[in-house]
């Protein structure tokens, strides 16, 4: 025998559900008067420093169908590539949005500022990027995912640079489409699968 | 500085591919995820204070009325502590449920199930944990519900939690279910973890000595989060 390790084991996951939007986003939902409002509604606040930019997606599902049930929560750093809470963050970068695919359409929109390059704990530069957190009915445990911006210098990030297959890499790299607008699809499976990510 | 996550032990999780859940054969990646050490893009998080809870957030008994009429159903109060992998305490963080009413309907524009809705009954709640890591909520027991997928599936009683921890590594979304029910072991989504053992950590067991006679049932449900490698023995930046 030997002495028992003391360290706990994470709670498993379960699928999120077709409802996740009552517990998230009720007055998105339809449930209204319980909260003021939803949380997350945006990632930045007037006078947040930087480029202001609009990322619109959808997420498609092993078929192709651009999914309508699924919510996305996306965390980043400011304009100078500092996170909400750490020394030095500009103040009106909340950093956390919470957005649902439109109902309709199945495409969601995230308006925030571009995030600047972020240093690691190991002294390496990461290139600007959004980290994504997707779950709905079907995902067992929430996908994670970054968006990465084409105009961009991206050949140094670390996290790209262990993509083993290069064409893969583009599948975290957001396009751009005009002025401040950037357009980034999720392909949860098969051809022109998203690279999702364990970290 | 921040500290670099435990990595996520994928064996205590789902399948994300499984095929008794049908919805989940085209929702789940085919290629293997990208694993590495945490960045600190996934070790820090938003917070949230205190100060944006309103009094009834987390009684669902009385949150959709604003306290003027009460759910019905059984009453139960749900109740435990946030930890992480370390063993610690995960305070003031969010914690938020939704869950389908007493006769086993969602207030959902999806959902069409024949039991009615309950005018007073809402179905979500919040709360943040204290110092301690403590959450509790008031609210029914929520009724088991028909559901498409095979042609005769049930999903049991539950309820929803979304968990935040400090860090956006540390994101969880999972279900609590309840001591004794049947349609446990007949459900496709729990099933999905496939490990019996860690399906029991999502059972709640019945709290007789926090329950309240003449009021409510208690049922006791921990939840433990990704933890941090806290060590002096970090690699340092490059070229120091």
């Amino acid at each position: 025998m030997v002495q028992r390790l003391d360290t706990l084991v994470e709670t498993p996951s379960q699928t999120a559900g077709p409802y996740v939007h009552i517990g998230c986003i009720p007055t998105f939902a339809g449930v209204e008067g319980i909260y003021p409002e939803d949380l997350g509604l945006s990632p930045i606040q007037e006078g947040a420093k930087g480029e202001v930019i609009t990322i619109t997606g959808s997420i498609y599902d092993g078929t192709g169908w651009a999914m309508r049930d699924a919510m996305v929560e996306s965390w980043q750093a400011d304009a100078a590539g500092i996170y909400p809470g750490q020394e030095g963050a500009d103040p009106k970068v909340t950093g956390w949005c919470r957005f649902a695919a439109d109902k309709d359409s199945g495409e969601f929109t995230l308006r925030t500022v571009k995030p600047g390059a972020v240093t690691n704990r190991d002294g390496k530069v990461m290139a600007p990027h959004i980290s994504l957190w997707i779950v709905a009915r079907g995902i067992n445990i929430g996908l994670s995912t970054r968006i990465y911006f084409e105009d961009e210098d991206n050949s140094a990030d670390p996290i790209l640079a262990r993509i083993e297959q290069r064409p893969r890499v583009h599948t975290l790299i957001a396009k751009k489409e005009g002025a401040g607008a950037y357009r980034f699809d999720i392909r949860l499976q098969g051809e022109g699968e998203t690279v999702f990510l364990d970290l | 500085m921040t500290d670099p996550l435990m990595p996520r032990r994928r064996e205590v999780h789902p399948d994300p591919y499984w095929p008794d859940y049908k919805t989940s054969l085209t929702r789940s990646p085919n290629l293997p995820l990208l694993s590495m050490e945490s960045t600190v893009s996934e070790e820090t998080g938003p917070r949230f204070g205190h100060n944006m809870l309103g009094k009834l957030d987390n009684n669902l008994i009385l949150n959709y009325t604003q306290g003027a009429a009460p759910a019905v159903g059984e009453r139960i109060r749900v109740h435990g502590r946030v930890l992480d992998e370390a063993g610690r305490p995960v305070p003031h963080t969010l914690v938020e449920i939704w869950q389908a009413n007493a006769g086993g309907r969602y207030r959902h524009i999806k959902d069409t199930y024949f039991a009615p809705l309950d005018p007073n009954f809402g179905g979500c709640g919040r709360t943040i944990t204290d110092e301690t890591g403590y959450y509790e909520f008031m609210t029914i027991r929520p009724g088991a519900y028909p559901w498409p997928n095979r042609a005769n599936d049930w999903r049991p009683m539950h309820i929803h939690f979304s968990i935040f921890g400090h860090a956006f590594g540390q994101r969880l979304i999972s279900q609590m279910y309840f001591e004794g029910d049947p349609l446990i072991d007949r459900c496709p989504i729990v099933a999905t973890v496939r490990d019996r053992s860690q399906v029991d950590r999502l059972v709640a067991p019945l709290d007789m000595q926090n329950s309240r006679g003449m009021d409510y049932l208690a049922y006791k449900f921990d939840i433990v989060l990704r933890g941090s490698r806290q060590t002096m023995f970090e690699n340092k930046p490059e070229g120091m």
